[in-house]
């Protein structure tokens, strides 16, 4: 069976000798084996996707006003891959005084170039981007690999395709926001100060970037600081498609310095922020009355809804990419399984089952599924809470897998026996750990997948089509994906409820945070 | 489909163990459910037939109770498999595990001893240059060419497999459908690849598709049966999925995806689907059953993404020539390229390796 190995021969990653340890899937080894040739196992060579293709400068400056320049005071850090500790180069930290600069330039640009200029003009240059992301893809996605962590397969198949797929989209909407929904003529709302988690650095970078420009905003962009490369090739990629100087700007540094300078700058007029729910609300205090708009999208602790009815197979598959996909880093992971008592025990045996074949290691073999974990502290936060729920009670069980022995990893790991009053039930954890509970009707699904102060995303597994509408109109949930999840396209609204935050990125709606509307 | 339409097919104790398998059936340790119907631990396939044959309205609510296949969430999975990256060493065993799995076939009216003479020299030695290039597993040729086939292929390896049952269509009375099996064992045929009556299924009338299956069965003796389902006209995978366990129940030792003769034929999802049905019957029942996808694979590449479905669907034990197989003729010769190219790190022309 496929749980038997997939003994990755890379000397820093492997997942070998996959036999579990817990009756759950242990049947699936009493199938005989046909084969009688012991080298019959079907073991997959390493293939690496080669770096060669990015060529990584020691040191990074800041893109103010159409160029890349040193701090003014100097100051710099190091971005390192957290999949071996290696450093990958030296960044910028920015301070007040760049920040300024670069809201500055913002405001001069917004003023004189950007705003100005015809939607059918800004749309050249937003495609322009757009296909000049495609054809240095393969750049890109090397590069967000190295910096994030993530398996090659997820930054070249999703992340790269959907940020370049945002730029695309709203290109479109530039010269047509007359008919966008808000009226005649919305004008823009000035100059955007945007900052940006570690999850998915460059897609973040186009989800924040793509709309605000398509309206006539000019942005100054904060990368989170454990990933800055990728938004940097992109700053490159803008000066390579011309953009006016101050349009874009990218300022590289901690967020308690750099991001909270930036949206403190009083010529920022708008604050868009995708992050953690605790600074979201500082940052909501802190722009209380400064007539600042601000979206703040933030955490969440998604619950993915499997009925006995479900497609099975593609639930299992649903299930493991919920919680799975990115190391389970995003803020609308499903990270709560809400499983119908009726088919709990064989959903979790095939869980289980399933993700012994999950190959965990090397981010840039492009046959790898799970990679390493961005940061350290984010590493320790997501052991507290493992260890905390093995202390309240809950089942952990993992496939057995060898980790490698530097960087930061995280094996895949599942608890069952979770109750709702479970801190792995409650806080949202950032990492591939699922928690599993039950439910016997559909009401009680909808009130423990309802009972977090969380609001962003929710999945329902059924066949029954009656059903899923009627879930989608009680789940208190910005994304309700039926029979899927962590699907996302440039067309389609993203937003949260509650401490998810609010405002919308994606579709037309996505227009409406960039327009004084 | 509603899940209380449930079925409780227990392994019926008092049946007699009638081993309707060549693999004996092989009772697992505990009880195992496909989450819709409920099967004993330790079934048997003629146990589950045993109950299910009690009505035809018995096997209808089983086959309508077994999970339904999410179109979308299928085709998504097949195609994030088919982006596994197989290269060096996984790729050389890879191609020669391919090359041990091929069924050469040749399914034409124009069909002569001739024609069948040459494939199966192919078959034995599909690179004359390169005697380490394993036999293929079989040739697949019409009935009335099996005894030249026979011959031709006496003292190796390589099995002779003849379609029978009025292929492709299986428009015709089941004791025609049988005459054509009879001929075919006795001509040699070592293994029969029979036709599903789609239009019995499509209507409905899964008792009589699953008596077909079972008197061909009969008829074939100690010739090993694949089911071909001709997924292309059952047209979702829910009926891919109902049709495979009919075959299997029926006595099927393989199934198999297409006649060859019908668009779309072999897809990396229908193969999914499939797959997963035979390794959901083995937990049911113990009974491992092979897979046989055919019609449309041409490349090296192609067959290396079935291989890896293959590989995280069901694994190790289905990785053997007696568990897996291709149905094609064109394939052989690219996997042999892609093979020599992986030794020689150069291609070699189209014309450096013989047609059949």
């Amino acid at each position: 069976m496929s749980e038997h190995e997939h003994a990755n021969n890379s000397e820093d990653a492997a997942v070998s000798d996959l036999k579990d340890e817990s009756a759950g899937i242990g049947e699936t080894s009493g199938h005989p084996v046909a084969g009688e040739r012991p080298e019959q196992v079907f073991e997959y060579a390493r293939a690496p996707e080669s770096r060669s293709v990015v060529h990584l400068r020691s040191s990074y400056g800041l893109f103010i006003d159409g160029a890349f320049v040193e701090p003014v005071d100097a100051k710099s850090y190091k971005t390192e891959n957290p999949a071996t500790e290696e450093v990958l180069a030296e960044i910028a930290a920015a301070g007040v005084e760049d920040v300024d600069r670069a809201v500055q330039a913002a405001g001069r640009a917004q003023k004189m170039v950007w705003g100005p200029m015809p939607g059918a003009e800004r749309a050249k240059y937003l495609f322009r981007i757009a296909r000049i992301m495609q054809e240095r893809s393969r750049e890109l996605a090397v590069l967000e690999s190295l910096d994030n962590g993530k398996p090659i397969r997820e930054s070249r198949d999703v992340d790269v395709p959907l940020a370049a797929a945002h730029f695309f989209y709203y290109a479109g909407w530039a010269d047509k926001l007359d008919y966008a929904g808000f009226g005649p003529n919305p004008a823009p709302i000035g100059v955007a100060g945007q900052v940006i988690p570690w999850n998915f650095p460059l897609m973040m970078a186009a989800w924040k970037l793509a709309p605000a420009l398509a309206a006539g905003n000019t942005c100054v962009l904060k990368p989170a600081s454990t990933t800055p490369l990728s938004a940097l090739l992109l700053a490159e990629i803008i000066q390579q498609a011309d953009l006016p100087p101050g349009v874009v700007n990218v300022i590289t540094g901690a967020g308690s310095l750099a991001g909270a300078a930036l949206v403190a700058h009083p010529g920022v007029d708008k604050v868009a922020f995708t992050g953690s729910t605790e600074v979201g609300k500082d940052l909501q205090r802190a722009l209380a009355g400064t007539g600042k708009h601000l979206t703040l999208e933030l955490g969440g602790k998604a619950a993915n809804i499997v009925f006995e009815d479900a497609p099975l197979d593609q639930a299992i598959e649903g299930i493991v990419n919920g919680i799975f996909f990115n190391q389970g880093e995003v803020c609308c992971a499903g990270s709560r399984l809400l499983v119908q008592e009726s088919i709990a025990d064989i959903v979790v045996e095939r869980l289980k089952r399933r993700l012994a074949t999950l190959r965990v290691g090397d981010p840039l073999d492009k046959n790898t599924d799970l990679g390493a974990i961005n940061n350290p502290a984010q590493l320790d936060k997501i052991r507290e809470l493992a260890a905390a729920g093995e202390a309240e009670g809950a089942i952990r069980w993992s496939p057995s897998c060898t980790l490698p022995s530097k960087g930061y990893w995280f094996a895949p790991t599942v608890f069952t026996n979770v109750s709702p009053a479970h801190r792995i039930a409650q806080e949202e954890i950032f990492g591939p750990v699922l928690s599993v509970l039950t439910f016997r009707t559909p009401e009680e699904a909808v009130a423990k997948a309802n009972n977090t102060v969380y609001g962003l995303s929710a999945g329902v597994w059924t066949e029954k089509g009656s059903r899923i509408l009627w879930m989608a109109g009680q789940l208190r949930a910005g994304v309700v994906w039926a029979n899927s999840f962590n699907r996302f396209d440039p067309t389609s609204p993203f937003g949260g409820y509650r401490e998810s935050g609010f405002g919308r990125e994606g579709g037309r709606q996505g227009l409406g945070a960039y327009l004084d509307v | 489909m509603e899940s209380e339409a449930r079925t409780n097919v227990q392994g019926a104790s008092g049946a007699p163990a009638r081993p309707a398998f060549d693999q004996d059936p092989r009772p697992l340790p505990r009880t195992v459910s496909l989450g819709g119907p409920v099967l004993g631990a330790g079934g048997t396939v003629s146990g589950m037939l045993a109950d299910l044959r009690r009505s035809e309205s018995d096997l209808r609510r089983f086959l309508h109770g077994l999970p339904g296949v999410d179109q979308v969430g299928a085709e998504a999975r097949a195609a994030s498999l088919g982006t596994r990256s197989i290269k060096t060493s996984a790729k050389r065993w890879a191609l020669e595990m391919a090359v041990s799995m091929v069924d050469l076939t040749t399914l034409e009216g124009a069909d002569t001893p001739g024609k069948v003479l040459s494939l199966c020299a192919k078959a034995r030695r599909p690179d004359p240059s390169d005697p380490s290039v394993p036999p293929v597993a079989a040739v697949c040729i019409y009935p009335d060419l099996v005894p030249v086939a026979k011959r031709a292929l006496t003292g190796s390896s390589v099995k002779v497999a003849s379609v029978a049952t009025a292929f492709p269509s299986g428009r015709a009375s089941l004791a025609v459908k049988l005459a054509d099996v009879r001929d075919a064992v006795a001509g040699g045929a070592d293994e029969v690849d029979m036709v599903i009556d789609r239009g019995a299924f499509l209507s409905g009338r899964y008792g009589l598709v699953l008596e077909q299956v079972q008197a061909v069965k009969e008829e074939c003796g100690e010739a090993h049966l694949k089911v071909i389902l001709e997924t292309g006209e059952l047209a979702t995978y829910d009926n891919v999925r109902r049709a495979s366990y009919l075959a299997m129940l029926g006595g099927a030792n393989f199934i198999k995806t297409s006649t060859g003769k019908v668009s779309p034929a072999a897809t990396l999802p229908v193969a999914l689907v499939m797959l997963e049905a035979v390794r959901d019957f083995a937990e049911l029942t113990g009974a491992l059953i092979g897979v046989k996808v055919a019609g449309g694979i041409r490349s090296a590449k192609d067959a290396i993404k079935y291989l890896v479905i293959v590989n995280e669907t069901v694994g190790e034990a289905w990785l053997d020539p007696s568990m897996f197989r291709f149905g094609a003729s064109g394939l052989l010769n690219d996997l042999l390229r892609q093979r020599s190219k992986q030794l020689s790190g150069s291609y070699a022309g189209s014309e450096d390796f013989s047609i059949e």
